[in-house]
């Protein structure tokens, strides 16, 4: 059973590297605007036909 | 197919407003204006007309006058815009007002096909805000604005916004303390559940180790999440003030200090997945209660009313100077539709001077040569020169605006429900924690020191600290469904208590330049012609309005002329005897019409009758309704202007609840007379002139028909178009405050029963851990389930 000793070390490991990676990206301002990515992933980076309309 | 081409001809392409008569024709494609056409060339020359392909019409009309950003030349100012220069590219933010849908978005993030000087822009919608990233040496500060502006989407830039924000960003990391807690608090739950389920003989070692994890966890916790309360705990504890952080800062330190003797005691388990969940509840709950609208500001003052800078004439040249390098002596340059930033002499030109937003008159005003003009009217009409009397810091509005009664802060604001309840409760919780302790002592020490912390524990107030945040959140959410948006969630109760309601008239109940007027003269145009310059020389309002609508025709001479104030004018020319007022005042039998809304102008010409004007001032729609609030609630009307309307307006108020012609000062007075009788007041107004009693009211609401635009300080801001819904959000608020009240009582009865284990000194850790997050899940459930029904009763929802 000493094996939990680990399993625990790895969980609680996996669980500060996300702890890690938030605060990583609170810090690089990934949380400052929560709308506009949601627009902007539907928006086409070039203009397919333009001369159609 | 033909007949779709036939409608859409109708709609401007760029803003979908209704094209006027004249046609403005460009690729197939028809503009309600040039303007809106010039923005179109300039998308299509740049391969940018996805921008209609997003959303159908996505501009905003460009139909006005047009804009001078002169002043973004001088390197004064341009040095306060921008966040970050150097040689090779420069950072600016600007807010845009006119950022509404996805198509500007794609737009103005691809503001480099139309100038590739531009590197990199990018849009926060709900800020709207866009940052732009650029090539110094390729484009101008100036360059850039006016490139913004040619494509229909002009910065906002005034002075707030040149004066930079400090202290914007106080957010205590509590996203991170969030963060933090959620960790310990998982890692803790995960660890704990062996206990919970029992742990055989053999594996006592684990134990152990659990336990010291466990303790672990707890550290960050107490020593950066909790921090917080302990502070706060502190500080009120020397003010000699009780409030809910002090049974709550209790709670946490005695459930670590308990948890840790028991681990290091081995005398048991402790209580750290307690303590976890009660620190990660607390600080969601003020996260909860945190609501922030990115698009509005509550802050506002006169900053954000005036421009930036001002055209001085030095020599014969105009230069954009920035508005605090001012000095008295300075010419200025006013242009049509320009602030006036400074008390000054009106030197030259024409001027038409709208105070409406700093009086609460409605009508401009003209001034004459030599007279002076006070800061925060607008001209309309030609452009003026002026004389600066008085710097902009001394200035009429600023004086005003920094006077004490305005400044006060809003400290001796109603304490709320919540802040009076747990002064007792804290009170109360210390006497049993003691009295318990006094008990078992002399039977059993250890037993009593542990029945004690189990008072602490167990009464600790969480779903109590819970309850208000998440009530009056979601009755935060509900307001702002309907387009009423409040600074934050004290307001929802303040709004509960009002008793009296204070209404401003001039852009509050009426809307600026929304009166209609019938003509029902019989008269030729020779006698028009003779009415017309008969008005044109009184200052009264209807008189105004006469001429607005006659402006077609020329003024003729006048031998005589005679106003009697509030009855009409009589006058001479050539001879014909004119007489123009009050059905009375003209001696006419015609019966005035029933509607009292409509206000009428007789005229007689040598006591001939020959017919009436009818002009109907248009109120918000809202007006009906709120109208029924008055026997409940006083109602009051409080106006800048003169008291013209007063026939039309006593259908809605009752004569002795009209006062007119009052300055901001005595606006605030009144509303601290009402104060002094016991009142709690809530104001309604729009314009600088109502900052004052908006700020001294008990509940200021700024009302707004577009919440971009500028409004003045307040507690909250209320759009046009939901006046109408006031009575509802009173009733709903009360609704919400019941539902505090009885969600407290939820949680003490938790509180209760949870003491009367924790009492005889036996609590065992799994019931400190089921009740405290099931009082917490049953009172955020409830809360937000009775605020939904609340809000389908009012029909807010």
């Amino acid at each position: 059973m000493s094996i939990i000793y680990f399993l625990i070390g790895c969980s609680v490991l996996l669980a500060l590297i996300f702890l890690g990676a938030f605060f990583w990206a609170q810090r690089h301002g990934q949380h400052d605007d929560l709308y506009t990515p949601s627009v902007r992933i539907l928006l086409d980076d070039e203009p397919e036909n333009e001369q159609k309309k | 197919m033909k007949q779709t081409a036939i409608d859409k001809q109708t709609i401007c392409y760029h803003c979908g407003n209704d094209c006027a008569d004249e046609q403005i024709e460009l690729d197939q494609k028809v503009f309600c204006c040039n303007g809106c056409r010039e923005v179109y060339s300039i998308l299509s020359k740049s391969g940018l007309c996805n921008y209609y392909t997003y959303n159908a019409h996505p501009g905003v009309s460009q139909e006005k006058a047009s804009k001078r950003f002169d002043y973004l030349k001088e390197p004064s100012i341009i040095k306060d815009l921008i966040d970050y220069s150097d040689e090779k590219f420069t950072i600016v933010t600007f807010y845009i007002p006119d950022i509404h849908c996805s198509s500007c978005i794609w737009l103005i993030e691809h503001l480099n096909r139309v100038n590739p000087a531009v590197h990199y822009s990018r849009v926060d919608f709900l800020r709207k805000q866009v940052n732009i990233r650029f090539d110094t040496k390729g484009i101008t500060l100036h360059e850039l604005v006016m490139l913004l502006y040619s494509i229909g989407y002009e910065p906002l830039i005034s002075l707030q916004d040149v004066v930079k924000k400090q202290a914007s960003d106080k957010k205590d990391n509590l996203v991170r303390k969030i963060a933090v807690a959620g960790f310990c608090f998982g890692n803790v739950m995960l660890l704990s559940f062996p206990e919970y389920l029992g742990i055989s003989v053999y594996e006592q070692s684990f134990r152990q180790f659990f336990g010291w994890l466990n303790l672990l966890f707890c550290l960050p916790i107490v020593l950066y999440s909790g921090t917080g309360y302990f502070k706060s705990a502190w500080t009120n504890l020397k003010n000699k003030v009780l409030n809910i952080d002090l049974p709550l800062a209790l709670g946490i330190a005695v459930l670590f200090v308990r948890t840790a003797a028991e681990i290091l005691t081995h005398t048991g388990s402790g209580f750290a997945d307690t303590l976890c969940g009660l620190v990660f509840f607390l600080l969601v709950g003020k996260f909860v209660q945190r609501k922030t609208y990115y698009h509005l500001s509550f802050e506002r003052d006169y900053r954000s009313f005036f421009p930036v800078a001002v055209q001085v004439i030095n020599d014969d040249r105009e230069k954009s100077v920035p508005l605090s390098d001012i000095q008295v002596g300075q010419r200025i340059l006013i242009h049509n539709n320009e602030i006036i930033p400074a008390d000054a002499i009106l030197l030259k030109g024409d001027a038409r001077v709208d105070f409406s937003f700093v009086t609460g008159e409605s009508v401009p005003v003209n001034k004459v040569l030599g007279e002076v003009v006070y800061a925060g009217g607008r001209q309309t009409g030609e452009a003026i020169e002026l004389e600066v009397v008085k710097p902009v810091s001394q200035s009429y509005l600023t004086r005003l605006w920094n006077n004490e009664a305005f400044t006060r802060t809003q400290e001796n604001r109603m304490q709320t429900f919540s802040e009076k309840v747990s002064k007792y409760f804290t009170i109360v919780l210390l006497i049993i924690a003691f009295s318990s302790f006094i008990f078992w002592f002399p039977f059993d020490v250890h037993r009593a020191i542990s029945a004690f912390t189990a008072v602490l524990i167990i009464a600790c107030p969480c779903a109590l600290a819970l309850s208000t945040p998440f009530t009056m959140s979601a009755a935060l959410s509900i307001f702002d469904k309907n387009f009423f948006y409040l600074k934050n969630t004290a307001v929802v109760e303040q709004l509960a208590h009002i008793k009296t309601i204070v209404l401003d008239k001039t852009g509050t109940i009426t809307i600026n330049g929304d009166t209609s007027i019938v003509s029902l003269i019989t008269g030729s145009d020779a006698e028009k012609q003779m009415i017309y310059s008969v008005c044109a020389n009184s200052t009264h309002p209807l008189s105004r309005l006469i001429c607005q609508y006659l402006n077609s025709y020329s003024k003729l001479n006048i031998t005589s002329y005679y106003e009697v104030p509030g009855r009409g004018i009589t006058a001479d020319i050539d001879g014909h005897f004119i007489r123009v007022g009050s059905a009375k005042f003209v001696n006419t039998v015609q019966l005035a019409s029933s509607s009292a809304q409509k206000t009428e102008v007789h005229v007689s010409i040598n006591e001939k009758y020959i017919g009436y004007f009818s002009i109907e001032q248009h109120y918000r729609d809202g007006m009906t309704t709120v109208k029924s609030l008055s026997p409940s609630y006083g109602l009051y009307l409080l106006s800048g202007d003169h008291g013209h309307e007063r026939d039309a307006l006593s259908s809605m108020f009752s004569t002795e609840d009209m006062f007119f012609e009052r300055t901001p000062q005595e606006k605030l007075e009144f509303i601290k007379q009402l104060q002094q009788k016991g009142n709690k007041v809530m104001m309604i107004g729009d314009g600088l002139n109502d900052a004052g009693a908006l700020k001294q009211s008990d509940l200021g609401i700024a009302i707004t028909d577009n919440v971009n635009n500028f409004s003045p300080g307040s507690d909250a801001i209320l759009d046009g178009r939901s006046l109408k819904k006031l009575p509802a959000f009173l009733k709903f608020s009360k609704d919400a405050l019941h539902i505090v009240y009885i969600s407290f009582c939820i949680s003490l009865t938790y509180n209760v029963v949870g003491l009367s284990y924790a009492v005889s000194g036996k609590l065992s850790p799994l019931i400190a851990a089921i009740l405290m997050p099931l009082s917490t899940f049953t009172i955020i459930s409830f809360t937000s389930v009775a605020t939904h029904l609340a809000a389908r009763k009012r029909k807010l929802l």
